[in-house]
């Protein structure tokens, strides 16, 4: 379930993980600097981090528009950035939100319901003809669990940024592509 | 002690050293003007606030120390942007304190409110929204250290109005109690790479050091000189670069560029090695980036890693400062064995390096083949060239010359001879028309010791000249020629070669201004040149005049074109060398 990004999301993007910190107005200056210098942005999630001073920005960046070494030496100007780590995706592990309303009522709600927790999902909420689950995995899974959903009728659908870590047994060969000496 | 945040910011700029700010108040900024009254600081009155932010890049770019320009929020806030800017594009170190609408009503659309800090986000190194007077001195000191370390650049300082009027417990921070976590600049170049890069040097038959601004920022004028005489490669400096070489050098080839020189453009053409030093490959520089310097391998050196591989992927790319880089590579080389004079160890691998006289002596060729040429005659028309050869040659040798953008800037760069580093105060990246004459002012602010002239076009002029009531007000005695050929002249020239000749909005009237009663209303000496032969006399009469501005409007010759050119998108090896051929032959 965690293997290489495919489909949308294909080899020609790679994951950033910028350690920023936690100020006013940081998000505009990572999403103005994509903008202004025409690269484009694949998905994007931020959150704070266990130390109250930074917060983490996962990017997924599409290394079509601009090489990833000029988009990481960009990033790295910005004053607010602190570090900067390349996540390649076979060494990564990367997990997305995916929120679904299907229309299932009877006979179709117990089998969505089935579906999902075949992805280790959960049933959020249950109407006469429609339910609402959620399902979190890696992206590659979450297009299955889309592509599955799709007979239902699939209502609403939400999916959040990815984030990820590196995989344990290839921490050491995390890139840290720029840094405090950087 | 117990300060405002007003006393506290004026206090923090005191602590800075600075002597000086440029800038005009308003309501949000009126609390820090207050305790400016009883400030050492010197605060030079702009008449828009455009001026204060150029005239604070002038002073920054002649004394190496950051520019201050202080004006209020909303469009006072604005009318600086352009010099950020500026700024911005040619690494040039200013901090800009804004006032703002009070905390309570950010987000109201308060009176004179606008979001400076989202506004300048892209154009400023880095920018800060102050929300309590007890970080003013913190705020300030980081100003300073992230706009003049690194690759130099503007910053912003917005201070809310109720911040400015609270009170705080003064202190002053040391450099480790900045709150910077995710900023450090490089200094020193990794040794591995620098003995690659002097392994490279080492093994070119047609070198050229093509030096850009980076080497003013740094201070490396003086390295470069050595680095080119020890091993005995020509240098190009770059619009951003006159003066760091000296221009009397029998090793400099001048300009480069877009209306550079035939010997520097043709010379990085051939070249099998560039050594870009503090240089960005700008596409004024490359024509077409695709047939760049086609042969060269490359040796990259900035401060800014972004600029490493950016436009043209280096052989060789060092990250770091310009000075200390270029003394690393000296050593290299002379642990291969290129001695301190030029001379080379036996059996070292300096030994073994090509010979660059064939070289030398091509390029020789070329500068007697391909000079800069223009005709001045007795009665014909007043050529803008001739003016300036003219001024050049009146005006002491290490005189500051500020320029504005288009014609008068290109023949200003190329006539004129700099042969000393910070004399040449332009506007390079950002091409901002208006420039010379508050850049000018803060010139002279900073080095009052030296003469000042601006070169200005009448486009230029029209767009800025208020400050010289400025000037006139603070006793800032600056010069200024205005080469007036009563055209937005580059445009006019773009219309010539490549639009059929069809003028579109370009004519501005010789007389309309009069420059000479316009000058004279500012409180400056204003004359009025028509001829060749009134040259001399009325640069002598305003070289004279020290106790306040004078303005020459020359008349020059409408249909005068700069050259060489090189087509915007085309090949550097398409150069058009004069008038009479290429399109310019029409």
């Amino acid at each position: 379930m965690t293997g290489p990004i495919l489909g949308a999301a294909g080899p020609r993007h790679h994951i950033l993980s910028v350690l920023v910190e936690n100020k006013a107005g940081v998000l505009a200056r990572v999403a103005s600097l994509f903008s202004r210098r025409g690269y484009n942005i694949f998905s994007l999630a931020v959150a704070p981090t266990d130390d109250e001073r930074f917060s983490r920005i996962t990017i997924v960046v599409d290394v079509e528009s601009a090489p990833l070494e000029q988009i990481v030496q960009q990033l790295d100007k910005l004053v607010n950035v602190v570090r900067i780590s390349e996540l390649a995706p076979e060494q990564a592990m990367e997990r997305e939100l995916l929120l679904a309303t299907v229309g299932a009522g009877g006979e179709q709600r117990v089998q969505v319901a089935a579906l999902v927790q075949m992805f280790a999902g959960t049933v959020l909420d249950v109407a006469s003809d429609q339910v609402t689950v959620a399902v979190t995995a890696a992206p590659d899974t979450l297009d299955d669990v889309e592509d599955l959903l799709a007979p239902f009728g699939i209502v609403e659908l939400q999916r959040t940024g990815r984030v990820a870590l590196p995989k344990l047994g290839s921490r050491r060969r995390l890139h840290a592509v720029a840094d405090e000496a950087g | 002690m117990q300060l405002t945040g007003a006393q506290a910011l004026i206090k923090s700029l005191e602590m800075e050293q600075v002597d000086v700010v440029f800038g005009l108040p308003g309501g949000a900024i009126l609390p820090v003007y207050d305790p400016l009254l009883d400030s050492s600081i010197r605060h030079i009155l702009v008449r828009h606030e455009q001026g204060a932010g150029h005239a604070a890049e002038g002073y920054a770019q002649v004394t190496g120390r950051p520019g201050v320009a202080m004006v209020t929020s909303g469009p006072g806030a604005t009318n600086i942007v352009t010099p950020l800017l500026d700024a911005m594009m040619d690494s040039i170190p200013l901090v800009v304190v804004t006032g703002q609408v009070p905390s309570t009503a950010i987000g109201t659309d308060a009176f004179q409110e606008c979001a400076i800090t989202g506004v300048t986000m892209g154009i400023t190194k880095h920018n800060w929204l102050v929300t309590e007077a007890a970080d003013i001195p913190r705020v300030v000191a980081e100003a300073f250290y992230v706009a003049s370390t690194g690759r130099p650049g503007p910053v912003l300082v917005d201070v809310p109005k109720d911040v400015a009027n609270a009170t705080m417990e003064w202190y002053w921070p040391s450099v480790g109690d900045l709150d910077l976590p995710g900023y450090h600049p490089p200094a020193a170049g990794d040794p591995a790479l620098v003995r690659r890069a002097a392994e490279l040097v080492l093994g070119a038959k047609r070198p050229v050091i093509y030096a850009g601004g980076g080497i003013l920022k740094a201070r490396a004028a003086d390295a470069l000189r050595t680095l080119a005489e020890r091993a005995g490669i020509p240098v190009v400096t770059t619009l951003m670069a006159r003066g760091a070489f000296p221009d009397s050098h029998p090793l400099c080839l001048g300009m480069p560029g877009m209306h550079g020189n035939y010997t520097a453009v043709t010379a990085m053409q051939r070249a099998d090695l560039l050594l870009a030093l503090g240089s960005r490959f700008d596409d004024r520089v490359t024509g077409k980036i695709s047939a760049f310097a086609p042969d060269a391998k490359i040796l990259h050196v900035d401060i800014d890693p972004a600029e490493l591989g950016k436009v043209r992927r280096a052989d060789v790319a060092i990250a770091g400062d310009c000075k200390v880089v270029i003394e690393e590579l000296l050593s290299a080389l002379a642990e291969l064995g290129l001695g301190d004079q030029g001379q080379v160890a036996a059996a070292s691998p300096a030994a073994g390096r090509p010979d660059v006289e064939p070289w030398r002596a091509q390029l020789r060729r070329w500068q007697e083949q391909y000079p800069l040429t223009y005709q001045q005659t007795d009665d014909g028309p007043l050529k803008p060239q001739f003016v300036i050869e003219t001024l050049r040659d009146m005006t002491p040798d290490d005189t500051v010359v500020a320029s504005g953008v288009g014609q008068h800037q290109m023949w200003a760069s190329q006539y004129w001879r700099f042969d000393h580093p910070y004399t040449w105060v332009n506007s390079g990246g950002a091409g901002t028309m208006g420039f010379a004459v508050p850049a000018a002012i803060g010139a002279k602010v900073g080095r009052p010791e030296k003469m000042v002239w601006a070169v200005d076009g009448d486009g230029c002029f029209q767009m800025t000249a208020q400050e010289l009531v400025t000037a006139t007000a603070e006793r800032i005695p600056v010069k200024i020629a205005i080469l007036n050929n009563a055209y937005l002249g580059m445009v006019r020239q773009w219309q010539e070669l490549f639009y059929e000749e069809r003028y579109s909005e370009v004519y501005l009237s010789p007389d309309l201004p009069d420059y000479v009663k316009w000058a004279e209303a500012m409180g400056c000496v204003g004359l009025r040149v028509e001829s060749a032969a009134e040259v001399a006399p009325a640069i002598d009469k305003a070289n004279a005049v020290d106790d306040r501005p004078v303005v020459i409007d020359f008349r020059t010759d409408a249909f005068e074109k700069v050259y060489p050119m090189v087509p915007a998108g085309a090949s550097n090896d398409d150069i058009i060398v004069g008038p009479t051929e290429g399109e310019g032959g029409r």
